[in-house]
């Protein structure tokens, strides 16, 4: 399998800060990639240049083989993004926001019809699309902000710490349907929770004050204890 | 261009469910009519006084309104993170600001369809070509929401963005503000059409420019 994500000497300044320096990687199509560091290690401003929200400073992105400055239309319909923020419209009802995403990924009324329906079964939410999204729980808001992420059917799917808030119940949902989409795309996750992360991913980036650590394959470790024990040698290692 | 109908739709439907802007506008322009037709009752009889005043007061309450609506209309997006959320899809910046722009526009037309008769009525007021007069309030809200919109955007993550936006707002609407008085007052005069083809033309010319910088900047503007 090729590459659908490449980025060379990617560099990114916020005002003489320095976010990410050099980072060199290439994710291979298919793969389920969980990125760890701690606060302000540069993992969401990764994250936010692969979905085109922010532009770097130098270095190239391509990703689907298409240059990130260049195409970067193109590059959002192979994106889904999800975040601890739902981006849902909380006075439009769970159906309102699918469509409404749905149209501005250009999708046909009948394709909505389908893959609207197909998204709130798999969700367990159709009982309530007809309910505004104010009156959703926390973690009927995150499953619906999947949908959303998914209305497209990406082929690549970009998460932001998408635990944050949920109970365990609502985690192990979440879980199980990350489980089911990475089946058919590639995965990126930002994430705290080593236990989870290990459990459900192909490949492990530590990204440490905006340079990659560490690149690790999670068959090459044997524990979620041995990937807590690594990651801790590194940021003890720094300090 | 049809995925900015959709957002202005989205906008619309929201704002019809809630309410919340469309009120305080309504509310506002209505008062302030009571307020200078109590304060004008001594002169409410000469029609000359108030085909003077009547411009000059229509567009405070048009404006005055409008910068109500104008300071939400990216408030609204920042709940959620749905700006961000409307940027992750492959729609372009400039569909996103002419989305807003168009649901700013219907919402001033809105307050605007009831600002009119409630002067009428107020005022005891008849005003003499209601066509010619809807045109010149279409372009000058035109202007003002293109304008609005832009800067809307940009004060959107500043904490003090309801001070921010008419200090900014206004000088730059005064190019469109002048003419669009003019013209109402000729109207209310009882002119033509043709008495003010040069100010229809300069609310025109202003908001194509206006509109045109707009589009080209919105892209930095969501950066920033």
């Amino acid at each position: 399998m090729g590459s659908i994500i490449s980025v060379k000497g990617l560099n990114k300044k916020f005002a003489g800060h320095v976010a990410l320096h050099d980072i060199n990687l290439n994710i291979e199509q298919g793969e389920f990639v969980i990125i760890l560091g701690p606060n302000g290690a540069g993992k969401t401003t990764f994250l936010k240049i692969l979905e085109t929200l922010i532009r770097p400073s130098s270095g190239s992105v391509e990703i689907g083989g298409m240059e990130l400055n260049r195409s970067a239309l193109q590059i959002r319909k192979m994106i889904g993004a999800i975040s601890h923020e739902s981006y849902l419209y909380s006075d439009l009802t769970v159906e309102e926001n699918l469509r409404f995403f749905g149209k501005m990924y250009g999708l046909s009324d009948d394709e909505l019809i389908v893959r609207i329906q197909l998204l709130l079964e798999q969700m367990h939410l159709e009982y309530r699309y007809l309910d505004r999204v104010s009156t959703l729980s926390r973690g009927m808001k995150q499953r619906l902000s999947i949908a959303r992420s998914l209305i497209h059917d990406p082929e690549i799917i970009l998460m932001d710490e998408p635990y944050t808030g949920l109970d365990l119940q609502s985690a192990c949902n979440l879980e199980r349907l990350l489980l089911e989409s990475s089946k058919k795309a590639t995965v990126l996750m930002v994430t705290h929770d080593i236990d989870r992360a290990f459990c459900i991913c192909d490949r492990i980036i530590i990204l440490c004050d905006g340079t990659i650590s560490s690149d690790i394959r999670q068959k090459d470790i044997s524990s979620a204890e041995e990937l807590k024990n690594i990651y801790t040698t590194i940021f003890d290692g720094g300090a | 261009m049809i995925r900015s109908l959709y957002i202005a739709a989205k906008d619309l439907r929201t704002e019809l469910r809630t309410k919340q802007v469309l009120n305080s506008m309504l509310v506002f322009s209505i008062v302030v009519m009571v307020i200078f037709s109590l304060s004008l009752s001594d002169v409410l009889s000469d029609s000359s006084v108030i085909d003077r005043l009547a411009p000059g007061l229509l567009w405070i309450a048009f404006i005055f309104a409008g910068m109500l609506g104008i300071t939400r209309t990216f408030a609204s997006e920042t709940e959620n993170s749905c700006l961000e959320g409307l940027r992750l899809c492959p729609v372009d910046s400039a569909a996103i600001y002419t989305g807003k722009a168009i649901s700013s526009m219907c919402l001033m037309f809105i307050v605007e369809i009831v600002t009119v008769p409630v002067f009428m009525v107020l005022f005891n007021y008849n005003i003499p070509n209601i066509p010619v007069i809807s045109i010149v309030i279409l372009l000058g809200t035109a202007g003002f929401s293109v304008v609005g919109t832009l800067l809307s955007a940009l004060t959107v993550k500043t904490r003090t963005r309801e001070i921010l936006l008419p200090v900014l707002l206004l000088p730059l609407l005064v190019p469109v503000l002048i003419p669009a008085v003019m013209a109402t007052g000729k109207i209310l005069a009882g002119e033509g059409i043709v008495q003010i083809i040069m100010e229809l033309r300069l609310i025109a010319v202003y908001d194509i420019i206006f509109f045109t910088l707009a589009r080209m900047l919105f892209d930095y503007t969501l950066e920033g």
